[in-house]
């Protein structure tokens, strides 16, 4: 009877690796919530543009067309750098994972243009419903990204010291997942806020 | 079907319980809600004592089972009552214990449609009914009447025996209008003008509050609702219409600043006031028949839009 | 209103330098006992820095009940200024503040920490597991909530407490209608330790999920750790609805935006639906796990298997799947149209099923069964009754036509009351009685119980009753004083009378938590009650590990199976070699880094921006170090296992 037992705590450890990863997703799905009501609260309040100019008038097709292709590709070279994560070349993954980071950074910084332009022009946060509800949106976005940006940093210095070990592997894993999780949300964006916004 | 027979049936326990009701309490004027002075009133205490009738029949039984099942299974040496430690299902009784309730829900629910239903349309159909325009401000009531060109502050005089249709809003802070006797209330929104029917069938002195949260002076937020005689009432409007003084924009401003204020008369007040309210307060993304005539709005319309 | 807090001190109120005082001396009093006996290190390293879920637990337990006290002089303090028609005992201000704190902090920092409190102490030990899935999350969500209801409570002394209502519905809870911090307090109290519970809710999914003990299958688990899931479930959807609705609110208010504002194109409608997509949820978060507690007495007491465990499950899971069809009901009164209203009264009526089936259940779990009238007992048959009108009073206003008369009257308040008393505390008070000899390892006395169990109900029924009676005569809620001509004075001055007893009950509580920590009866056996589930397997209170050996289980009430067929830790004789347990390390971070959004939290509410940026900036290096951490755990040798065993009287 205690042979089983025992055996049965080791299962349980080794489980733990799965948890995090489960735990994660469940994660993922919170999030999900949070940025379903952030695209409610914008549906609503799209047209409340109290007489000043409307999405047509503010978004720039140039602007938000790059910053789509940029975080496409970096979702791309992330999925990249998994692949060079599962082969364990350390070279590759590393190197992956630094295209991501950059593409990431591109990507934010052209966002923060585009707000800071919006702002100079008089369409702020506190302007109006439908600027206050796009800033929110777009906004909590650009939070995640860079998030996950120092977070990979992180993951990175991690692979640097420790190389590709069953610890390093998680959270490279889990960083990967968080950051196509962001890509999908700004398909939707980009759906629903600039595309509909210009059309 | 057996349903007509059952609510029949309903019918009569539920007015033989509103007689004891009555009895108890409801003679007592102080129980607003007992003492309905108006149709949609009346609708809305038939629906409370049925519910409440339709409760009870779950309810007191089921008090009752719990005294005899402590007492009779109670832990004591030398207890004869049966003991089955292992006995935990019965497929009859769990069928039974969700019907019951569910049939209990179905009454209930085709009723509370039924009412639903009936209280967004005038409670009587040949009489013509009057328009009062209700604002809530921080802390009182303003109340115009575009029929007579009149306005009140902090109380209201309304026909007997006519309908009364009300248009909701607030100049920013959300309240809700409850005059009990007459029916029950209906939130006043920044950006809307909501529709309330009531009606009094007896002239009479009618308690009127504010009945949601707007701050420090919310708890002084009450109003008399007078209904007189159509006669009287119109002599009311004609004398108020030449003997008060003006609702100017100015006078406006200053009633809408944060404070108490006792009872006022107005023999005018700037026309498009309401609308303009409504409008400065985000009513211009709202449908128009939500803020001009039309049926009950639905918000969930306006946020497809 | 327009009353700018205008110093950082709250001052001018006579009650609140009285509290200054006691709080000074309070923690003067900590300090110094601290010092004195050199308990530092102590508290450091065997609380503050602890991963372990039951001290998790315990710490849980006590903030919650001190909360308890906090909201419950709030409530008296309203309770003597209605008691009489004119009162001028508080100030309109002053009675709004009181009526926001009391409603918030009895949700979210008393019912959730105590609900919090039972999922940690009693969830890893019915499942048979020796913690739960991610003990350094457990922790950080403990000290989110600590450290939220801290920030929240320090607006009582500092910058003004909130004032808007306890879902703070805007306009009023804008910046126009509410300026100063108090509002901002709200806001980052409750964010903070929402992030906390919305991890907790993830936590025990996952703790339910993967860790049970080797055999136990889904339809097998107890009733509580059921509920527990059932309640997790509902956590993980609404809470994120909360914390989306909080920080647009604080977006409103800090950068002058326009989502919830009358002017600029805002709409505060839609707060009021999504405070309420979370706000509904959220009371089948609390009362969920009550009906587990329940389940697990009614059961234990009547010496018989529960009825209906199908049912019980499958009405537990249709309440939370429904629970999130029913917010309209909150406010029919704001003229969504009669389809909508229809649709959602019908739903509302509907969750009136299950719940009406699972008091079936109960009353048929005692049909033939032995019923002993043990203090977890008897809060539970106090509950049916209660719950039961309480529910009936909830059905009656879910038929919209008639909540347009009861809405926002005494009637409303006097119903969730009853279902939130009678339901959700009394289940939480009903479960401390019953776990209290596993956390503890000593039962609390029986005769001051009795003495708080009938205070306390007695006290109820003579509070809220006459509440109803006073919603049908008008009275509204958050009135902070009425005048003579209503008639309300009779009856509220005998509500003001139940207050009063209530709050003798709970004196009388704590006088039996302190009389029996001397004079309790001790727990040897680890099973005083004679218990059905795993955590009455092992010693009381539990060893750090919780089970030497995991146990195996073969059905339901696994431990009675256990004593009943003699297998498992029922013949500890049998029991074969001890292997080394695994096990999480203490940390720091979590305190830190919930200190951290403490400060964060502080700032934002003042608007200090450069603090608030510090926290933050705190926040994130606290989760980078975790991310470097690398050995977080650590085996317990054999040996020490043998020690504990033995000191705990279990054959070796």
């Amino acid at each position: 009877m205690a042979q089983p037992a025992i055996s049965m705590d080791a299962h349980q450890e080794h489980h733990h690796d799965t948890f995090k990863l489960l735990g994660f997703w469940i994660f993922l799905v919170t999030d999900c919530i949070i940025f379903a009501c952030l695209f409610a609260v914008y549906a609503v309040l799209r047209t409340h543009t109290d007489g000043d100019l409307t999405g047509r008038e503010l978004f720039e097709v140039k602007g938000f067309t790059a910053e789509t292709l940029i975080l496409l590709a970096s979702s791309f070279t992330s999925g990249l750098a998994s692949l060079a994560m599962q082969k364990g070349s350390k070279k590759h993954l590393l190197g992956w994972l630094t295209v991501t980071v950059l593409l990431g950074l591109s990507f934010v910084g052209l966002e923060i243009t585009e707000f800071a332009k919006m702002a100079s022009e008089g369409a702020a946060i506190s302007t109006n419903a439908f600027l206050s509800s796009f800033f929110t949106l777009v906004g909590t976005h650009g939070l995640h990204v860079s998030f996950g940006l120092i977070w990979m940093t992180g993951v990175m210095v991690q692979i640097g010291r420790y190389g590709i070990d069953a610890h390093t592997k998680e959270k490279v894993t889990i960083v990967g997942l968080y950051w196509h999780f962001l890509d999908v949300v700004w398909i939707f964006i980009f759906t629903v806020v600039y595309l509909l916004g210009v059309m | 079907m057996i349903k007509p027979l059952l609510t029949v049936r309903l019918w009569k326990v539920a007015i033989l319980a509103a007689g004891l009701l009555l009895l108890l309490s409801g003679c007592d004027r102080r129980y607003l809600i007992f003492n309905p002075s108006g149709p949609v009133a009346e609708k809305e205490l038939h629906l409370i004592i049925l519910s409440a009738v339709l409760c009870a029949v779950v309810v007191i039984p089921v008090l009752g089972l719990l005294i005899y099942i402590v007492y009779r299974y109670r832990d004591k040496p030398g207890n004869k009552a049966p003991y089955t430690p292992d006995w935990n299902d019965s497929k009859i009784l769990e069928i039974v214990w969700w019907g019951v309730p569910i049939i209990i829900i179905g009454i209930l629910g085709v009723y509370t449609a039924k009412t639903t239903y009936s209280l967004v349309k005038p409670p009587v159909e040949d009489v013509k009914p009057i328009t009062i325009q209700v604002t809530s401000l921080d802390w009182k009531w303003l109340f115009q009447y575009p029929g007579q060109k009149i306005a009140t502050v902090n109380y209201a005089e309304i026909p007997a025996g006519v309908p009364v249709q009300f248009h909701l809003t607030s100049d920013q802070m959300m309240n809700s209008f409850w005059v009990p006797e007459l029916g029950g209330q209906e939130y006043t929104m920044p950006g809307m003008a909501m529709r309330l029917w009531l009606q009094a069938d007896q002239p009479g002195t009618y308690y009127g509050s504010g009945a949601n949260f707007t701050g420090k002076g919310f708890a002084h937020m009450k109003f008399k609702v007078v209904a007189k005689p159509q006669a009287e009432f119109n002599q009311w409007a004609k004398q108020v219409k030449k003997t008060a003084p003006a609702l100017t924009e100015a006078k406006y401003e200053k009633l809408a600043e944060k404070g108490l204020a006792g009872k006022q008369t107005y023999s005018s007040y700037p026309e498009k006031l309401f609308t303009e309210t409504i409008d400065r307060n985000g009513g211009k993304y709202m449908k128009p028949e939500m803020k001009h005539g039309g049926h009950d709005m639905s918000m969930m319309d306006h946020d497809n839009e | 209103m327009g009353e700018k807090a205008k110093g950082f001190f709250v001052t001018g109120d006579p009650l609140i330098y009285g509290a200054d005082v006691s709080i000074i001396i309070t923690l003067l009093g900590i300090l110094v006992f601290l010092t004195y006996f050199k308990k530092w290190g102590w508290l450091w390293r065997e609380w503050l820095t602890t991963v372990d879920h039951k001290k998790i637990g315990i710490m849980y337990l006590v903030s919650s009940l001190l909360m308890l006290f906090r909201g419950g002089v709030d409530a008296l303090l309203m309770r003597m200024q209605l008691a009489m028609p004119n009162t001028h005992f508080l100030q309109s201000q002053h009675y709004n503040e009181i009526f926001t704190t009391h409603g918030t902090i009895m949700i979210l920092f008393m019912a959730m920490p105590f609900m919090f409190a039972l999922f940690n102490i009693v969830i890893p030990l019915q499942i048979g597991a020796r913690d739960v899935a991610y003990p350094f999350l457990n922790a950080m969500s403990f000290w989110l909530f600590f450290f939220g209801a801290l920030l929240f409570n320090l607006s009582f002394v500092i910058g003004g407490s909130p004032d808007a209502g306890w879902l703070s519905y805007p306009p009023l809870s804008e910046l126009a209608g509410s300026p100063g911090p108090g509002q901002n307090f709200y806001i980052w109290g409750i964010q903070i330790s929402g992030i906390g519970s919305l991890a907790t809710g993830i936590n025990f999914l996952v703790t339910i999920l993967k860790m049970r003990a080797p055999g136990m299958k889904l339809m097998q688990m107890p009733l509580f750790t059921w509920s527990v899931l059932s309640s997790c479930i509902t956590i993980i959807f609404a809470f994120p609805v909360l914390t989306v609705t909080l920080a647009l609110l604080f977006v409103d208010r800090f950068f002058g935006a326009h989502i919830f504002t009358a002017t600029g194109g805002g709409n505060p409608m839609m707060y009021v639906n999504l405070i309420w997509m979370w706000g509904h949820p959220e009371v089948y978060i609390v009362v969920l796990p009550a009906f587990g507690i329940y389940s697990e007495i009614v059961s234990t007491f009547s010496k018989k298997k529960i009825f209906g465990y199908k049912s019980m499950v499958f009405s537990m899971m249709i309440i939370s799947v429904l629970g999130y069809f029913t917010w309209v009901h909150h406010f029919f009164t704001m003229g969504a149209g009669a389809d909508v209203n229809t649709f959602f009264a019908i739903t509302t009526m509907a969750i009136g099923i299950p719940t009406g089936v699972k008091i079936f259940n109960w009353l048929f779990t005692m049909f033939r069964g032995r019923i002993s009238m043990t203090q977890p007992m008897l809060w539970t048959l106090a509950f049916i009754p209660c719950f039961l009108v309480g529910g009936a009073t909830g059905v009656m206003l879910a038929a919209a036509p008639a909540d347009y008369q009861y809405h926002n009257s005494y009637f409303l308040i006097a119903h969730f009351h009853q279902t939130l008393i009678g339901g959700v505390v009394f289940g939480y008070l009903a479960g401390l009685y019953y776990w209290w000899p596993k956390m503890f390892g000593f039962k609390l006395n029986d005769r001051i119980g009795k003495w708080a169990f009938w205070t306390w109900n007695i006290g109820f029924y003579v509070c809220f009753m006459p509440q109803y009676a006073l919603g049908f005569m008008g009275m509204t809620r958050r009135v902070y004083t009425y005048g003579w001509d209503m008639g309300w004075a009779p009856y509220n001055m005998v509500s003001t009378a139940g207050a009063f007893l209530m709050g003798i009950g709970f004196v009388f509580q704590v006088w039996q938590i302190l009389y029996s920590i001397k004079h309790g009866e001790r727990d040897l056996t680890g099973d005083p009650w004679n218990g059905r589930t795993l955590e009455w397997s092992i010693p009381s209170p539990a060893p750090h590990y919780n089970f030497a050996h995991l146990p195996e289980v073969k059905s339901d009430d696994a431990w009675w199976d256990m004593k009943n067929h003699r297998y498992g830790a029922a013949v500890p004789n049998k029991m074969k070699e001890y292997a080394p347990i695994h096990m999480p390390k203490n940390s720091g971070i979590p305190f830190l880094m919930s200190a951290c959004w403490f400060v964060a939290g502080f700032g934002l509410t003042f608007e200090w921006i450069g603090v608030g940026i510090a926290g933050l900036a705190g926040v994130g290096i606290c989760l980078l170090a975790r991310s470097f951490q690398r050995n977080t755990d650590y085996y317990i040798p054999v040996d020490e296992i043998k020690a504990t065993e033995s000191s705990l009287g279990r054959v070796v």
